[in-house]
């Protein structure tokens, strides 16, 4: 089960290595996203857009809010 | 969405998966920086006053006016020991009788936005209600500050100078 997290620990994950993934459409991601973050929409997500990430560090996935 | 996005992460293979569940609205809700075409400096957050005066419920009154005037601004707001608003001291609540306290002088539960807010919403939003001043917190309702109306209005012709005309037009009474 991947692990909720708030802002604070998203803030410590990334200062020790995370990924920020957006998977909101790259239009929305475009506009504005959270420094650093890579956008892999959830409609292209699979193995192959996914190696656009490194396994060994922790991921991080957000979009815009409880949707 | 991110918990969809989540699952199928782990399910690629990726052993350590976390769901930020409340998202960039919640980032930008606190004031937190965001990049990308329309960016932080769009938003109330990035055009605050930090240095506004702040007073708890129990102060005497004429204590709290006294050190509000040596400030600058007219207003001062209720804070708890979060920092979370509860009220506001306006100019005339201010110039209350010294006996008062900052609870018996105060209004209650101001209006309030969040620094994620379009600036030229906030703007919008302080001409119809003619206010010169906008106070800004967090979502969870503690103190980032306040948007003073002619700063978010010069920001707003910096930001989109095409516009200044229109911005200028609208403002007239």
């Amino acid at each position: 089960m991947p692990t909720p997290v708030d802002r604070q620990e998203v803030r410590q994950l990334v200062a020790e290595g995370a990924q920020l993934v957006e998977v909101l459409p790259q239009a929305e991601y475009e506009e504005e996203h959270l420094p650093g973050a890579i956008n892999i929409p959830l409609k292209t997500l699979d193995a192959e857009t996914a190696r656009r990430l490194e396994r060994e560090r922790p991921v991080i996935v957000y979009c815009h809010d409880y949707q | 969405m991110s918990p969809r996005a989540a699952s199928r992460l782990e399910s690629i293979g990726f052993p350590r998966v976390y769901d930020y569940v409340a998202g960039k609205a919640d980032w930008g809700s606190f004031g937190m920086p965001l990049e990308g075409r329309r960016g932080s400096e769009t938003r109330v957050g990035a055009h605050l006053r930090r240095d506004v005066p702040a007073c708890r419920l129990d102060e005497p009154l004429h204590e709290v006016r006294t050190r509000v005037r040596a400030a600058g601004p007219d207003t001062c707001f209720v804070v708890n020991d979060e920092n979370v608003v509860l009220g506001r001291l306006g100019r005339a609540a201010l110039a209350g009788a010294d006996q008062l306290t900052v609870e018996q002088a105060m209004s209650s539960g101001p209006s309030t936005v969040r620094p994620s807010l379009e600036l030229d919403r906030a703007v919008e939003r302080m001409r119809r209600q003619n206010l010169t001043t906008l106070p800004v917190t967090t979502s969870d309702g503690r103190l980032l500050g306040l948007l003073e109306r002619d700063t978010a209005e010069r920001a707003l012709r910096e930001l989109n100078p095409n516009s200044a005309s229109t911005l200028s037009e609208s403002s007239q009474p």
